[in-house]
């Protein structure tokens, strides 16, 4: 038995079939083809499938897929805006903030939503509002200096 | 030439792909008709398997098929081969699937293959297989006792091997001899790898051409080739492609060939469509080849001066259920051999027995060996300067082999051929403060508060070389390194390397070494790895070999490469090819800098070929196998500070000062990177990670959220400086680091904290130093 559900994706609007017990990560990766918000677990831990729903950050592991019926998801393919990279994104690449790059897509949606919530955090608060996230490439240091990195351009931006 | 990339911290060139979603990992991946496998897993750690019925899985819809181990069997697929082996080892078969037992929680026992995952996953639940559960063993000096359940007929004590290095006579003599001698017992605790990016692999079988294709998570796509293809399944080499796209990390648990690329492979050819399996995380826990797993019996001897006399260390490794590909030499040539560490040791003498039990194998995890060797070595240190009153920098500094000794030569194998270890010690004394520091820690006892600070001066082997030594120890593989350099007609460059990079920023750092050499801009530089479809073979990346080995085997081929086309740029020029000059990317007769024909115009002449040296072939491409000399010896300095809470037992990092050197650097960005990474894997094993199994070898600790992973508020910010001392044996002067950190930071984080709790008296506490395992040792030496 399948459900329709609509969802607004990056902006552009899918009607779609789906299972019910479909989880949003794989109605993003195996519906519609957005490979780039990965999954790294099955007990909500990690974080690789962050991305934001009406704005804010969910694990799309955690979510069904017809839970976001009628909802707007921001994955890291629709970060990126007329192919200027967010500064998220830029602070990542100076700051070398990724390696193997599997947990970045997530990290950066999670930093998304602290600096929504958040815009000029400590490095303790950056550090504790990415607990949720794990990387194991990159000891996390450069990851909080490309979240700080972010927040000074989106400060001086705003 | 002058250099315009090399030891630039260049952002890396892979970075975009990433930041965007753009990256190919294997799950990424699909193609027509693609059906999924979910693996049937053993819920017992060791049982008898009765019988197996698919029939209401078959019939579950969307099940295509459901095969067992018997079914692979009778087909003619053989073990899974083990690449090193040591004299006298037991070496059991390992079947891609459990033919009539199973011997660890999460061996698989069937695979079930269905339109889609979920499905797939449905079905593996419908397979019922009967068991008659067996007594298993789980811990490695358990599993030697008389009466343990045996994991192998063929090894009825569990023995894998029994192997020793070093001089046991002159040894006890140094004991015989010694002022003092410390002792202690402890136990270097299994790890889970835990790369964020699952295992996974999709194979496809085109019955027209008799041709497969696999994509998997690999570190070493032509190991994987070879193995499977030569060794377990019988497919003639050329037939088999493998591809390691974008890989979400490795740290040695995707070196090696398992079951489940093996299944999928062999399935896809008897279902007639693709077939694909992603790990589940809890798949993952069980299945990606463990690290660590030893109970170390170690002892250190002074003479009266304090200088070390002899070491003497009994290791128990435990290797679990199977022998994963590179087991045998993780606990033997990669631990053994480290033993001497930073220090002038006269004598040394080790000896390690490998021993099965019923749970996941073990095999290389970040460092492998070498972390559990420095963990030693320096709890010995800080242990045997604590018994003599000394400060552990001087007791230290005391023993280091002086930089004049160079190249030395250990009493465990070992040729060092470069180093300064005080020049990075004195480094990350001043970088930490020391003095004040040990002044402010002496204040804050005295107001009850624990400040520990602690040292590790490790010593790494990577680059493990040259291949007739391996060979000579047991390797089944030589251990160089290919390249091959393609000019193409514009002067662009494409880059094949046998080395394999899933997070090591290969694309940027190996490309900076070919603009450099070629004088061209880094962006006419393409890297390619990954596919033995079009690079060479090659041995791929693990034991931190990428930079000094497949970097040494680039700059091999652009030497050749160089050559040539000086030849040409001299027939075109009309000069005598002694008289011409290369830099900067132009060839010019020596002495007229303005008479000169660029690279990009000696490209194309080796392609047009029309005005050319008589006799030279066409084309400008070459390719090189580099063979290492040695090994190459990173070293170094870590500090770590901590603070201890006496109330809760909780341990906070202060400060980490981590002082490397890994030789020349040619990408100061990443390489503090792979530091960075290496120091949190290296404290996660001090403070948080530990696999844990039941008395019936149940692992408990089976998924995140029973398996602590350092997440980024566990952390402090690094500190990280380096001093350089050049390889002296490769072409680019470089050492490896990419596991440095991890090396070195489990021991350093250990002796902090026991540095922090000397006031209890307590000299020593097994890892992870939990809060509830420090709070315990502070009452029991209350009470005491
Ligand atoms: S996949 Fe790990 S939290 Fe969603
Ligand atoms: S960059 Fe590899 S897990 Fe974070």
């Amino acid at each position: 038995m399948k459900v329709p559900v609509t969802i607004t994706v990056n902006g552009q609007v899918y009607q779609r079939e789906v299972e019910p017990r479909m989880l949003l990560v794989h109605f993003l990766r195996e519906v519609l083809g957005l490979t780039g918000t990965h999954v790294g677990c099955d007990t909500s831990q990690c974080g690789a499938c962050v991305v934001l729903m009406d704005g804010k950050a969910v694990k799309s592991c955690t979510v069904f897929a017809v839970q976001a019926d009628g909802a707007q998801i921001t994955t890291i393919e629709g970060l990126a805006r007329n192919g200027q990279l967010h500064p998220l994104q830029e602070g990542f690449w100076e700051m070398h903030g990724l390696q193997c790059g599997f947990c970045t897509p997530g990290m950066i949606l999670a930093a998304y939503d602290l600096l929504q919530r958040n815009p000029n955090p400590t490095d303790e608060e950056i550090r504790h509002a990415l607990e949720g996230n794990y990387c194991r490439c990159t000891g996390y240091h450069n990851i909080v200096r490309a979240v700080r990195y972010a927040a000074e351009k989106l400060r001086v931006q705003a | 030439m002058a250099t315009r990339y090399f030891g630039v911290a260049m952002k890396r060139r892979e970075d975009p792909r990433f930041i965007t979603g753009r990256g190919t990992y294997v799950d990424d991946l699909t193609l027509p008709g693609l059906v999924y496998a979910a693996m049937v897993r053993s819920p017992h750690a060791h049982a008898r398997i009765r019988a197996i019925h698919k029939e209401k899985a078959l019939q579950h819809p969307g099940v295509i098929a459901v095969f067992t181990g018997k079914d692979m069997v009778d087909s003619g697929v053989k073990s899974l081969p083990c690449g090193w082996l040591l004299p006298g080892m037991k070496l059991p078969p390992h079947y891609p699937m459990a033919v009539d037992k199973v011997r660890h929680m999460g061996e698989i026992v069937a695979v079930v293959i269905a339109e889609d995952r979920y499905t797939a996953e449905d079905a593996a639940e419908l397979v019922e297989v009967e068991y008659e559960p067996l007594p298993a063993v789980a811990d490695g000096a358990k599993a030697l006792q008389p009466g343990a359940p045996a994991v192998h007929d063929e090894a009825p004590d569990n023995v894998c091997f029994r192997w020793s290095i070093g001089d046991r006579e002159k040894t006890d003599e140094a004991f015989r001899r010694a002022h003092r001698t410390v002792k202690v017992e402890l136990v270097n605790q299994r790890l889970i790898p835990n790369a964020i990016e699952p295992r996974a692999a999709m194979a496809q079988y085109n019955p027209a051409t008799d041709e497969y294709t696999l994509w998997v998570t690999s570190q070493n796509p032509h190991v994987h080739r070879l193995l499977m293809a030569a060794f377990v399944l019988g497919i003639p080499e050329h037939k088999l492609r493998v591809i390691s796209p974008d890989v979400g990390g490795g740290f040695g648990s995707k070196i090696f060939l398992y079951p489940e690329e093996t299944i999928v492979t062999w399935a896809a050819r008897q279902v007639g469509r693709p077939v694909k399996w992603t790990a589940r995380r809890r798949e993952s826990f069980v299945s990606d080849a463990h690290g660590r797993d030893h109970i170390t019996e170690a002892e250190l001897a002074v003479d009266e001066k304090g200088k070390i006399l002899g070491m003497r260390v009994k290791t128990i490794a435990n290797l679990g259920a199977y022998l994963s590909t590179f087991a045998p030499a993780i606990p033997t040539y990669l631990y053994g051999t480290l033993l001497s560490g930073q220090y002038e040791i006269p004598t040394i003498y080790c000896e390690v027995t490998g021993v099965f039990t019923h749970t996941t194998p073990v095999d290389a995890y970040r460092g492998a060996g070498r972390p559990e060797a420095t963990y030693v070595v320096e709890r010995l240190m800080d242990l045997m300067a604590r018994e003599l009153g000394e400060d552990p920098a001087e007791f230290r500094r005391k023993n280091f082999i002086p930089p004049d000794k160079f190249p030395y030569q250990t009493p465990v194998a070992l040729q060092y051929d470069s180093g300064n270890y005080e020049g990075a010690l004195n480094k990350a004394l001043e970088a930490i403060r020391y003095k004040e520091l040990r002044r402010q820690q002496e204040e804050l006892r005295k107001q009850g508060r624990y400040i520990g600070i602690g040292f590790s001066c490790y010593i790494e082997a990577c680059g493990i070389a040259p291949s007739q030594v391996v060979g000579s120890l047991g390797a089944q593989a030589g251990l160089w390194e290919s390249a091959l350099v393609r000019v193409h007609p514009t002067g662009k460059v494409t880059v094949y390397t046998g080395s394999h990079t899933h997070g090591q920023g290969h694309e940027t750092a190996f490309a900076q070494i070919v603009a450099d050499e070629l004088g061209i801009p880094i962006e006419d530089v393409e890297i390619v790895h990954g596919d033995t479809g079009s690079v060479p073979f090659g041995m791929g990346t693990y034991g931190s070999r990428s930079a000094p080995v497949g970097g040494s085997a680039i700059v091999l081929s652009l030497q050749k490469i160089k050559e040539k086309a000086r030849k040409i740029a001299a027939y075109l020029l009309e000069a005598a090819e002694e008289d011409v000059v290369f830099e900067d990317g132009k060839f010019y007769v020596k002495g007229v800098p303005d008479r000169f024909k660029t690279f990009q115009e000696v490209a194309l002449q080796a392609y047009l070929a029309h005005n050319y040296p008589p006799g030279l072939e066409p084309g400008l491409e070459a390719s090189s196998f580099y063979d290492p000399k040695n090994f190459t010896f990173p070293f170094g300095t870590h500090i770590c500070v901590v603070e201890v809470d006496p109330e809760t037992g909780k341990v906070k990092i202060l400060r980490y000062v981590a002082v490397d050197d890994a030789g020349r650097i040619i990408n100061p960005l990443i390489a503090e990177g792979q530091v960075h990474g290496g120091i949190a894997q290296g404290i996660g094993q001090a403070l948080l990670e530990g696999a844990i199994y039941d008395e019936n070898a149940q692992l408990l600790s089976a998924s995140l959220l029973d398996y602590a992973l350092p997440r980024a508020d566990d952390l402090p910010p690094f500190e990280i400086d380096h001093t350089v001392t050049p390889c002296p044996h490769n072409p680019l002067g470089v050492k490896g680091i990419g596991e440095t950190g991890t090396i070195a930071a489990t021991a350093a984080a250990v002796n902090a904290v026991m540095d922090a709790l000397a006031p209890f008296g307590i000299r020593h506490i097994d890892m992870p130093l939990t809060p509830e395992k420090i709070w315990r040792a502070i009452q029991a030496a209350r009470a005491a």
